[in-house]
């Protein structure tokens, strides 16, 4: 069926709650309203307001009692409004929900999903479209998770919420009603922790997730039209942990290497892809490690945000660079 | 018109036992083995502060917090619960975690520096939490979940004064009195936050009264009276299962020792007030009731002091007896499964360690 990606969440949710009666979906907003993005719509009609519940106004309490809830035995899938207020409730959720498992002793187990709207390029207030996904890399315990297509949010989202640990899902605003694709109606799982290969090439791979993904399609195809060059584009759907084996194998093949991301330069996602090559393919490498990213700036307003955003033509530039003899 | 104004501090906490030890409240139904076994915890929880504060001091334990003192309100408010029942607690509670059946050994060697590889998750004892506050939001999920299941079952989240100005507590109240939630937050208040007074910590005249600003009812009560905080606690966390929600109970006690091992309360307070609170010890007061009463004579008295003091040694020597966990035992509990990453960086610090055997290579 053809779903959009706001379509392809709210079926995954419902297969949940249908199949695992320990599931429990909250946030603000979630209940009759149906979310902000109409994520979560029906749901609370269909499952109850025991189970699909609005909360009080209180990111910190959402993550904190989701995290008493999966202790108890409850797989709680918490919605946090945007990305950007994860903030509010980095000490729950780093210094809490990502560590149980680990101060018990493997004794408590926290397996619960905390999905959060990210991205940018539709005009949102301050914070509302801030990628954070870098932070996290240094959250040991918690998985990061962004798709890009609708079919993957629907099989990863399941997964997750089958993980026996803690997951950050990133759902990238712009995709989620900006295409639909098919999407199978029953339940199925994506492993998480995997890349997928979208498109085969021999000259450059580029390393791309979430929105992003539909940026380097768009650059490979200049590329390709205007240099010739053949593009290998990897979706890495599991931001952490990367998936290293299909990054190595990539760069091994092609020798040049790009990575694309909303989220500030430093420190994050393209800092990792790359010293991963550095430490397991150096020499495979024919040209330097391209970033293309956002600026290490906070998100910028409305009116400049597209001057912040990886988009084809830098994507395209990049590669020209790789592409130099 | 006038405004009436409320005084919602202005309650005296609740005492079944005055500092003599007399009964100056409603005796709550406990038989006499059972009063016993509330002394014994409470002089069980005093020797293993003691031992452990030693045994750091010869570097055989890290930073301890001192139970000393608070003995009353760990022992009432865990002796009321259920086995079915939840405990979320700060780090000075421990003597909580012993009536709710925790192992003396396995606490004791956390305190060597090591995690437990057996923590008794059927205990529902939550590992001691050192960040302020946020313990009582796991104990509103906690409660949340439980009413959520339809089971009989209430948690009880503990922090101390200091916790109530921190985001968590007011958000854990909030979140209690919006679901209902089956959960007792306790209030340990022992005057200090290392060394800020309560009451540079919220111009509110009782930390009880906090609850009524998030529709949740409180009890302040004597913390060092062994008989109220049971008497209250038990209370509370029956109402709690006969679903009438949450409340908040602060009990009014004292730190008589420092705030951890490295700790120098001298430099903030006054020797004069720790020794007022020190006249008012809740295991004296509790030993005097139980003497008056016929329950306890001096015999039996020494006998139960020798005999704690055996149980913590042994769970000493059982905790130094175990063996270290292994170098790379810190990967164990990281997730279900270790990825690839995980697995690589924990062979590589395995080869360190081989080297370093072999002499350092």
């Amino acid at each position: 069926m053809q779903m959009t990606m706001i379509e392809a969440l709210n079926n995954a949710l419902a297969l949940e709650l249908e199949r695992d009666e320990r599931v429990v979906v909250l946030g603000q907003d979630i209940g009759i309203n149906g979310g902000v993005f109409r994520v979560t719509e029906h749901l609370q009609k269909k499952f109850g307001e025991k189970r699909v519940f609005d909360t009080p106004l209180s990111e910190s309490a959402i993550i904190g009692s989701a995290t008493g809830m999966s202790i108890y035995g409850l797989r709680p899938v918490a919605e946090i409004q945007f990305a950007g207020f994860l903030f509010v409730c980095m000490n729950q959720l780093v210094s809490q929900a990502a560590r149980i498992r680990f101060r018990s002793g493997g004794a408590f187990t926290c397996p619960m999903v905390v999905r959060a709207p990210y991205g940018g390029g539709v005009r949102t207030p301050e914070l509302h479209s801030d990628s954070l996904e870098g932070v996290f890399l240094q959250t040991p315990g918690l998985k990061v998770v962004v798709p890009a297509t609708p079919p993957d949010a629907k099989g990863l989202l399941a997964a997750a919420i089958a993980d026996p640990d803690p997951v950050l899902f990133l759902e990238n605003i712009k995709l989620y009603r900006s295409f639909r694709q098919d999407t199978p109606e029953d339940h199925y799982l994506i492993p998480l922790g995997k890349a997928k290969t979208l498109q085969e090439g021999t000259d450059v791979s580029i390393f791309a997730y979430g929105a992003m993904v539909q940026v380097a399609l768009e650059g490979a195809r200049q590329a390709q039209q205007e240099l010739g060059a053949s593009i290998e584009i990897i979706d890495l759907r599991t931001v952490w942990p990367l998936d290293e084996e299909a990054i190595v194998a990539s760069v091994e093949k092609t020798g040049r290497a790009i990575v694309v991301h909303e989220a500030p330069r430093a420190g994050g996602v393209g800092a990792e892809v790359t010293a991963i090559i550095n430490e397991h393919c150096l020499y495979s490498l024919l040209k330097p490690v391209e970033r293309v990213t956002g600026y290490d700036t906070p998100y910028p307003v409305p009116g400049q945000e597209d001057y912040y955003l990886p988009s084809p033509a830098k994507v395209l530039a990049a590669i020209r660079r790789a592409m130099e003899p | 018109m006038a405004i009436q104004q409320s005084e919602p501090g202005m309650m005296a906490p609740y005492q079944i036992l005055d500092t003599e030890g007399n009964l100056v409240g409603e005796m709550p139904d406990l038989s006499p083995e059972r009063l016993l076994f509330l002394y014994r915890s409470m002089q069980l929880g005093r020797a293993y502060s003691n031992k452990i504060i030693a045994l750091q001091r010869q570097g055989r334990a890290t930073t301890f917090g001192s139970l000393g003192g608070q003995e009353a309100t760990a022992v009432g408010l865990a002796a009321p619960m259920q086995p079915q029942d939840w405990l979320a607690t700060s780090y000075r509670e421990i003597a909580s975690l012993f009536v709710r059946g925790v192992p003396l050994p396995t606490v004791t060697y956390s305190f060597r520096g090591f995690t437990h590889p057996d923590w008794p998750a059927e205990s529902r004892c939550l590992p001691i939490q050192i960040v302020i506050g946020t313990q009582m939001l796991h104990a509103v999920g906690l409660a949340m979940a439980a009413k959520i299941a339809g089971d009989p079952v209430v948690a009880v989240g503990v922090c101390g004064d200091g916790a109530t100005s921190e985001g968590d507590f007011n958000e854990a109240l909030n979140f209690a009195g919006v679901f209902q939630a089956p959960v007792v937050l306790v209030v340990q208040n022992n005057g200090w936050a290392i060394s800020v007074p309560r009451h540079r910590q919220s111009a509110v005249a009782t930390l009880a009264a906090r609850g009524a600003g998030f529709g949740v009812p409180s009890r302040l009560v004597d913390g060092n009276d062994i008989l109220a905080v049971y008497a209250v606690m038990q209370q509370a966390i029956e109402n709690a299962r006969a679903g009438h929600g949450p409340m908040l109970v602060e009990t009014l006690t004292y730190r008589i020792g420092a705030h951890t091992t490295a700790d120098d309360p001298t430099r903030y307070r006054d020797a004069a007030e720790v020794e007022a609170w020190r006249a008012k010890d809740p295991i004296v007061r509790f030993q005097r009731f139980l003497v008056q009463r016929n329950l306890l004579d001096e015999e039996q008295d020494r006998r139960i002091v020798e005999e704690v003091e055996e149980e913590v040694n042994e769970a000493v020597r059982i905790a130094e007896a175990m063996d270290p966990p292994a170098p790379d035992g810190f990967f164990d509990w990281m997730f279900a499964e270790l990825s690839p990453r995980l697995q690589e960086q924990r062979a590589d610090l395995l080869r360190f360690v081989d080297r370093d055997r072999q002499g350092g290579r």
